[in-house]
């Protein structure tokens, strides 16, 4: 699927920054072969290049964070720095794993729409933890809550993932839509078995269990953060070190075989380090259905290239900004805290439903 | 070479390709010439290795392509496909660098700028090289996917019907950039091509294909004769000599 989702070409030179060195016959007075053709009707400006885009970016998350961790501190400065620090480190996982995940995933499966909750990720998520209440009551969910809960239901969510593509792919059927199509099917069922636990709950064990279904950044404790970031540090080392293989993944399968990439096994891997990065996510701080797919579609567009090396650490940084600023917005102007993940959704989900009925196909 | 033995393909128990057992000689240009579905997009992308055979195998200078490194492989074979669609949007020079994956895995070199270069250069996109993709016509977006393959800079390079969408004038060129590549650098063309005037102007074999079986492969002049062409192409097909060529006629 062609996407063109990207802003007019602004800049004059290719994203590779560098011009070739003159071919052979150049001296036949050609003209250099860019800067000869600007298109009138483009401003006269010059955009930055992705490099210095994605540094305002991370120009704009720091003072976000200076600006969160350090204004409006009433009463005691140490614990309220903590706390905020705390919830920080949080942001900065959701912020890395949706967004890591979500472009990834959508550069392997070529498509710009959709995301690995279609996976039935959330689904997965939510079932789990209803199942827990169902089985154990609502008070079980903050008397388990902790390290070895965390790791168990990561284990899960990727063993999950792991034997849905083990399955599909060794199958006859070897075939990406069908995959994302199982995950579409999996996730229905998943939701319906949830709200079928969910009818019979108390009323009580119902609404312990409902503030777990929405992202929350604020109220989690800060023991899991130093493996959340070994983990995040560890995927985003393998992501980062196939960033020109997933270039070459853009082009689609039959492209990226010719161009020597061994195409099947780099799905598999990048599929589990998505899967690793999104139950990592969902586990810390409940599901966020279309957070990573907001920040992937703005990173396509802000970054002006298609280049990984460059789109990867725009989505996180913008990921990480909405939820910095965002949070500090809603904690002092609005005097929400609590929503911010309902309002990133909800845009998110308007921004999805637009360009899934602009575009009319995956 | 590229060898093919009992090369077979086969979706949901129909067989559209073969068995069918052949070779490719090393050197030169060969025309793979067939009427509509009669399976040579098949067997060039199994050459290829883009697309998994029911049963048989291939080989390119003794190599399977199935099993060898994808990288090693990429370095020998470049093909390029009838129908391309890419998730990003990109710039000529952009998708001609790509041609350089297998050697700089990425990171380009001057070298590899160099064959970028001379590859735009080769199919006169040096004018377009920054434009994007959806930014051009059709013909001129054909040659920079040729361009890309030809970046690669591969022993054997096989494309699927690379004068797609050319003019008059692009198709001469391509075919003479061509032959100049398998003449001067030793290249192993193989191409998918509709016209057969084309084909018999300017390669040096034909492999004709019909209903999944290879009918004939042979030299110009042992294929450009009346009772081949008509059988091949099922139509009543008279060759003349033109200038001193097998010229087909087929309007009647
Ligand atoms: N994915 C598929 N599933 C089922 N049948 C297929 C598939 N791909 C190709 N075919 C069938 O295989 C046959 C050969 O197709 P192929 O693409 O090789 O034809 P071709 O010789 O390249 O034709 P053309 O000149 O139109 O490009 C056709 O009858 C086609 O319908
Ligand atoms: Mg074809």
């Amino acid at each position: 699927m062609p996407v063109s989702e990207q802003p007019p070409p602004a800049e004059p030179q290719s994203a590779t920054g560098r011009v070739a060195p003159a071919s052979r016959r150049g001296d036949r007075g050609e003209p250099p072969p860019s800067r000869c053709r600007r298109r009138p009707r483009l401003p006269r400006f010059t955009a930055p290049p992705p490099g210095a885009r994605v540094a305002i970016v991370g120009v704009l998350v720091v003072v976000a964070a200076v600006c969160y961790l350090l204004l409006f501190i009433r009463g005691s400065f140490q614990f309220a720095f903590d706390r905020r620090l705390t919830t920080l480190g949080t942001m900065v996982v959701v912020a890395f794993a949706h967004a890591i995940a979500t472009v990834v995933f959508q550069t392997v499966t070529s498509n710009r729409i959709l995301t690995p909750s279609i996976m039935g990720f959330d689904s997965l998520y939510v079932m789990m933890q209803t199942a827990m209440v169902f089985v154990f009551g609502g008070s079980a969910l903050a008397r388990t809550d902790g390290l070895p809960k965390l790791v168990v239901q990561t284990v899960l969510m990727v063993l999950f993932a792991v034997l849905l593509y083990r399955w599909l792919f060794a199958g006859r059927f070897a075939n990406l839509h069908l995959l994302l199509l199982v995950g579409v099917v999996l996730g229905l069922a998943f939701e319906s078995l949830s709200s079928f636990l969910q009818r019979l709950l108390s009323p009580t064990d119902y609404d312990m269990l409902s503030v777990r279904l929405f992202g929350r950044m604020s109220n989690s404790d800060g023991s899991y953060l130093p493996l959340a970031f070994a983990v995040c540090l560890v995927v985003g080392a393998v992501v980062w070190h196939r960033r020109h293989r997933l270039d070459t993944l853009l082009l689609g399968r039959d492209t990226s075989v010719g161009l020597g990439v061994d195409h099947k096994r780099e799905l598999t891997v990048l599929l589990v380090l998505v899967a690793v990065l999104v139950a990592f996510a969902t586990a810390l701080a409940g599901p966020m259905t279309f957070f990573g797919f907001l920040v992937a579609t703005l990173a396509y567009q802000l970054t002006g290239t298609h280049e990984h090396r460059h789109v990867l650490p725009m989505a996180f940084l913008l990921g990480l900004f909405t939820l910095v600023a965002g949070q500090f917005l809603m904690q002092h102007v609005f005097y929400a805290a609590g929503f911010l993940t309902v309002i990133i959704e909800f845009v998110g989900g308007i921004v999805f439903l637009v360009l899934l009925l602009r575009k009319g196909t995956l | 070479m590229i060898q093919f033995s009992d090369l077979h393909k086969a979706y949901q128990g129909d067989t559209v390709l073969g068995p069918v057992t052949g070779a490719i000689e090393k050197g030169g240009i060969t025309s793979i010439v067939g009427p509509n579905g009669a399976g040579k997009s098949t067997l060039l992308t199994m050459m290829g290795r883009l697309l998994d055979p029911t049963g048989g195998r291939v080989t390119i200078e003794g190599r399977d392509v199935f099993t060898t490194k994808s990288r090693e492989m990429a370095q020998q074979l470049s093909i390029l496909r009838q129908e391309n669609q890419f998730t990003a949007r990109l710039r000529v020079r952009e998708l001609v660098a790509f041609g350089r994956f297998p050697h700089s895995q990425g990171r380009l070199t001057e070298d590899d700028h160099r064959h970028v270069g001379e590859a735009l250069e080769f199919l006169s996109l040096t004018q377009l090289a920054d434009r994007y993709l959806d930014q051009l016509s059709g013909g001129q977006r054909q040659r920079a996917y040729v361009a890309m393959v030809l970046a690669q800079d591969t022993d054997y390079v096989l494309l699927d019907e690379p004068l797609n969408n050319l003019d008059m004038k692009h198709s001469v060129l391509m075919m003479r950039q061509l032959r100049r590549a398998a003449d001067e650098l030793g290249r192993t063309i193989v191409l998918i091509i509709h016209d057969i005037n084309f084909a018999a102007a300017h390669s040096d074999r034909i492999m004709a294909l019909r209903d999944g079986e290879i009918v004939t492969t042979g030299t110009i002049p042992e294929i450009m004769r009346d009772e081949v062409l008509t059988d091949v192409f099922d139509t009543p097909v008279s060759v003349l000599e033109v200038d001193g060529r097998p010229v087909a006629v087929y309007y009647s």
